[in-house]
């Protein structure tokens, strides 16, 4: 029994309603997706509650839950369909060392598409605020989705890839694990540390990155695309956390929030390396066959972390809260 | 991270990038300072732009212009 854990949210739509009353111990009962929109607030909330049973629940959910066949029924067809999605609008390329060269690339002035270069040079701090909040979904639980595809992986990719995520929670101390250090930072800025607080406040555009990770992780016949995600999150992640780390000293956020992002600065810099090269290069050697998969885990990154950074700008460049429930 | 006598350390050259070693390693700076990490990993810089020298901050990549706006 789980009686401890976020609280559940309010429905956004009949899917995520029809979810939300099967795990309060209604009768599963699906709905169809045909015509959801596979990116919106309804389809998103609604998948993202069935994963979060994998993490850690929500008060009131018993534990044993999340291999109830009936909620298993429920996911299949709105994880089928954000996965269709995805397909379809991703390009139809299968390089994996273009993809991720492309990334490695970076531009010389400003970008005005780019979240990271907004908040350093023009963000305010409530919309700061408002980042760190969105973020905390995955941030709060980083690196927790990437442990799934271990033992999927052999040889040269499951020793590196165990060993980026041993840095990851901490290298063996607890006060060093990342996602310890995004909640001091939270703490610095005033946000709630709570696990899941801010989901009730997190749009769809939110929900889609972390329920991308969490699709990867939990399909052993997705491991090529979590890696491809992971490569990208790893080699984006170092040049946008310097911007954030002086986006954060600019706006005199405290130490422990700088912190965040200037370990960031360089743990994934060292990270960036081992996952190209050992990583990824390990899979390919192992199973060249997932090349493919490896490119379309890269570029539904992209595509999702660009539909976060438009729906983040246009709210703040409109002065309004790019949340559903603006921070107090 | 055990490391028996017997086996090498391996030290990697990314051309256009950092070196990397395996850590926990001491760098001598030639000024007299050191820098030390623990990471399993370190990469170390040697393009020299690196704000967090020693240490790459990947101020090596490559830089293209473009001008990206939103709509
Ligand atoms: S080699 Fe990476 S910053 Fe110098
Ligand atoms: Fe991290
Ligand atoms: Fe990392």
């Amino acid at each position: 029994m789980t009686v401890t854990g976020p609280p559940l949210p309010s429905a956004r739509g009949e899917l995520s309603a029809a979810v939300l009353s099967a795990l309060l111990g209604g009768r599963p009962h699906a709905v169809s997706v045909d015509g959801r929109d596979p990116y919106g607030d309804d389809l998103q909330l609604a998948l993202y509650l069935l994963y979060e049973l994998h993490y850690q629940g929500f008060a009131g959910v018993p534990e044993e839950r999340e291999w109830d066949v009936g909620l298993l029924a429920l996911r299949r067809p709105l994880e089928r369909r954000f996965l269709q999605a995805l397909r379809a609008d991703v390009p139809p390329l299968s390089d994996a060392e273009q993809a991720l060269g492309d990334l490695l690339v970076e531009p010389v002035g400003h970008d005005g598409t780019s979240v990271s270069h907004h908040l350093e040079r023009d963000g305010e701090l409530w919309q700061l605020r408002e980042y760190a909040a969105v973020r905390s979904l995955y941030h709060l639980k980083e690196a927790d989705p990437h442990a799934w595809v271990i033992p999927r992986l052999r040889g040269r990719a499951k020793a590196a890839m165990v060993a980026v995520e041993f840095d990851e929670f901490g290298a063996g101390r607890a006060e060093e694990i990342h996602a310890q250090l995004f909640a001091d930072l939270m703490r610095d800025l005033g946000l709630e540390t709570a696990y899941g607080h801010y989901l009730e406040a997190a749009p769809a555009e939110a929900l889609a990155t972390v329920n991308l990770m969490s699709l990867f992780g939990l399909h052993r016949a997705l491991r090529g695309a979590l890696v491809g995600h992971f490569a990208t999150v790893e080699v984006t992640s170092s040049p946008a956390s310097r911007r954030l780390a002086s986006a954060l000293r600019r706006l005199g956020a405290g130490a422990a929030a700088q912190r965040f992002y200037d370990e960031h600065v360089e743990a994934d810099a060292v990270h960036e390396q081992v996952v190209r090269h050992e990583v990824v290069g390990g899979l390919l050697d192992d199973e060249p066959r997932l090349e493919p998969d490896i490119v379309f885990g890269v570029h539904a990154t992209g595509l999702l972390e660009d539909r976060l950074g438009a729906h983040l700008l246009k709210a703040w460049r409109q002065q309004r809260s790019a949340l559903r429930v603006p921070l107090s | 991270m055990p490391h028996t006598p017997e086996r090498l350390r391996r030290v990697v050259i990314d051309p256009g990038g950092p070196l990397l070693v395996e850590g926990p390693v001491k760098v001598a700076l030639g000024d007299g300072s050191i820098a030390t990490s623990r990471r399993f990993m370190v990469a170390i810089c040697t393009c020299r732009r690196s704000r967090t020298y020693p240490w790459c901050d990947t101020s090596h990549r490559r830089r293209t212009k473009r001008d990206r706006e939103l709509p």
